[in-house]
């Protein structure tokens, strides 16, 4: 095994002590597992198997399915923007264009310099105020491309 | 004497900056020697007018709004604290028209009460529901439930109690209650606010409903993309515990029922019943096939009721005031009030509670107040991303689930997304097409391909590549997808996309590029 620290596995296994004996425990262990270290990491579903007594395939098969578990390390910050109808009513789609552009990545990847990771969301029930994007934990709504640009500033001043 | 200030904590108040108007009212009342106590409560759904501050003057609210922290200065100025006229004042909260005009049994209490306080739901008729279920037997409670033709709010209308008469009659030990909090459906955002601003509603709710089914244990299956839901919910759920509402031995009363709260992880299907009860169960999402229904094998295959926010937030109003009470309200075999969301691309949007019969068209102009853009409205989409297109020429149909369906349209979860007349209808088809595929749990090819090859038809008709015979495929491949899918999404994706040629046949060929 390769990339994970020992620190980082304790943490895992851990996690996985943790809730091995709730019912159907392999989601609640991998929000655990993302919360702790930002992503999946391809060693901790084999620790999250042994734990269980799973196979890694069956760990791995969850990972995958869901599209909020990433297997690469994310950014400083994930930015999340809403591709759904009521975002794309409120002109939701030129902002997506306009995040891609000045971040200069597209959906699933992560800026050169490690800062921001962007990904598409559907729907975050602000849908009444769209379009709508996700910084981190803090959710915009009526996002113009100017107002982006200043959320950017913002970020890149504080860190 | 200390003056109350409401500032909501709902998500969307929260995204145009609710957090950073209450830490300007906190230090301007500081540095101004002002005492007031800030109550962090949900949104009244006014959403045009968020942040929406409310100031407690002699038993009565008024409303201020929408505040910038710019704003706060002047609002001390002009004595808002004792209800004072100011540019952003808008009177009475209970006298706004949007407000005043709606049937608020569900959100009654939803941007009243403090979310996490027991007390305060207390003071606000919570919790009447149970105990008025507590005395009566669980046949009995179902029969309430029946009785009030409550119908299932999370999409498919089912009767909730004959659901739950289901669930009672499996003569089996271990049952389930599992709440359907996954609200995915794109303009839809009830669930939230009630999740946000009355957590013990639902939880009052889910009680009653154990009770009913004879279920000592519950779950909430709440989506990742909603963190603020999720700790409110949380929050409340340690709230009720506290106060032996939850637990043990609820209230003296020999019955037991208990909540736990599971995070989904970004599935738009895992809302579809059986894949949340494969996620709930830590797996992938994939759908069962039914039967056998959810309420005689569901979770771990045990019998479950699986319901929607809104129908288990219902049951505590019906339980506090009958069957009849509820009942009355509503036209046809739709009973009772719906809380339909007006959004996207409108002036006004927001949460209307109403009794079903109003018309699309009094949702969309008296309550919506027409096109956030100015331009003429074109078309809405209900019922979320399966849900059919409504052309304008339509917009009288009476908003119930027999009317629209019979437009070949549904209600869904209520939600309502409005465009204006700059929308590309066959963008908006092939985006259908697109989320199918990207969310379709690959359980059966008609979905899985039939997404895909969907969007690639709609490519070539855009680009005028023989569009007879494409046009032609397209029909072929979305009978495949309807009748040959395992469950809505794949099955129901084609509506969008029919309604949406149907009504707007040029927007499918190349002239609009
Ligand atoms: C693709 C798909 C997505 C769905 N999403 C939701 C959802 O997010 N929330 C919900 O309550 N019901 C959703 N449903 C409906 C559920 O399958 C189910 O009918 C509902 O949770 C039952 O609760 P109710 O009777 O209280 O409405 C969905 C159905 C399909 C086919
Ligand atoms: S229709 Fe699509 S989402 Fe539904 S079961 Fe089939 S593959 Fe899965
Ligand atoms: S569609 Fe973007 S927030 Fe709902």
């Amino acid at each position: 095994m390769t990339g994970l620290s020992s620190a980082d596995a304790s943490t895992v296994e851990k996690i996985a002590q943790n809730f091995a004996s709730t019912p159907g425990p392999v989601i609640e262990i991998l929000h655990g597992v993302q919360n702790a270290l930002g992503y999946v990491p391809a060693e901790a579903i084999a620790i999250i198997a042994s734990v269980l007594n799973l196979s890694r395939a069956e760990i791995h098969g969850v990972v995958t399915f869901y599209h909020h578990f990433r297997s690469t390390p994310p950014g400083r910050k994930t930015i999340q923007v809403c591709r759904a109808e009521a975002c794309q009513s409120m002109h939701g789609v030129p902002l997506e264009a306009h995040v891609k552009t000045t971040l200069g990545i597209d959906y699933h990847e992560t800026t050169a310099d490690g800062h921001f990771s962007l990904e598409p969301i559907y729907c975050l029930g602000n849908c009444a105020c769209a379009p709508s994007i996700m910084v981190g934990d803090e959710i915009y709504g009526r996002v113009t491309p100017a107002v982006f640009d200043e959320l950017i500033d913002e970020e890149k001043a504080s860190s | 004497m200390t003056t109350t200030v409401y500032i909501p904590q709902d998500s969307s108040a929260l995204s145009l900056g609710a957090e950073r108007v209450a830490r300007a009212i906190q230090r301007e009342a500081l540095a101004r020697g002002e005492i007031i106590n800030i109550v962090r409560n949900g949104s009244r759904g006014l959403y045009w007018l968020e942040p929406m501050v409310e100031v407690m003057v002699a038993g009565e609210r008024h409303a201020y709004g929408p505040v910038t922290p710019a704003d706060v200065a002047g609002l001390f100025d002009a004595g808002f604290l004792k209800g004072k006229h100011h540019s952003l004042g808008h009177g009475r909260t209970e006298e706004i028209p949007y407000l005043a005009k709606q049937t608020r049994l569900t959100f009654a209490r939803v941007g009243i009460v403090d979310p996490g306080s027991v007390a305060d739901y207390l003071a606000h008729g919570g919790y009447i529901g149970l105990r008025n279920a507590l005395s009566l037997s669980s046949a009995e409670i179902v029969n309430v439930v029946t009785d009030s033709g409550l119908r299932g709010r999370g999409g498919a209308a089912f009767p909730t109690g004959i659901k739950w008469k289901t669930v009672l009659d499996q003569a089996v030990e271990q049952k389930y209650v599992a709440c359907n909090a996954d609200e995915g459906d794109s303009g839809t955002f009830s669930d939230r606010m009630i999740m946000e601003g009355d957590p013990l509603t639902l939880i009052e709710g889910m009680t009653i409903a154990g009770i009913a089914v004879g279920a000592t244990q519950g779950y909430i299956y709440a989506r990742s993309e909603y963190p603020h839901a999720c700790r409110a919910l949380a929050r409340a759920i340690t709230a009720a515990k506290e106060a032996n509402f939850l637990g043990q031995n609820i209230q003296g009363s020999g019955k037991h029922f208990d909540i736990e709260l599971r995070i989904g992880a970004g599935a738009y299907v895992c809302g579809e019943e059986t894949s949340m009860l494969e996620s709930l169960e830590g797996k992938r999402g994939e759908v069962r096939a039914k039967p056998p229904l959810p309420a005689i094998e569901g979770l771990f295959g045990k019998p479950t009721a699986v319901n929607n926010v809104i129908s288990l937030a219902t049951v505590p109003v019906i339980l506090a005031r009958g069957a009849e009470f509820y009942r009355d309200f509503g036209v046809g075999r739709s009973r009772g009030t719906l809380p339909l969301q007006l959004a996207g691309n409108l002036k006004h949007g927001g949460l209307v509670e109403l009794a079903f019969g109003c018309t699309l068209r009094e949702l969309l102009y008296d309550y919506g107040g027409g096109s956030a853009t100015g331009r003429p409205l074109r078309t809405v989409q209900v019922g979320g991303p399966l849900g059919a297109y409504i052309p304008a020429s339509e917009f009288d149909v009476i908003v119930d689930y027999e009317a629209l369906s019979a437009t070949g349209a549904l209600l869904g979860h209520g939600g309502i997304v409005a465009f204006d007349d700059t929308v590309d209808m066959g963008k908006m088809a092939r985006y259908a097409m697109e989320f199918c595929a990207i969310e379709s749990c690959g359980k059966c090819t008609p979905c899985r391909l039939g997404s895909t090859r969907g969007q690639q038809v709609l490519d070539d008709l855009k680009a005028g590549i023989r569009p007879d015979e494409n046009l032609k495929l397209l029909h072929e491949l979305m009978d495949t997808m309807q009748y040959g899918s395992l469950c809505g999404l794949g099955g129901m994706t084609p509506f969008p996309v029919r309604s949406a040629l149907k009504h707007f046949p040029a927007d499918f060929g190349p002239s609009r590029d």
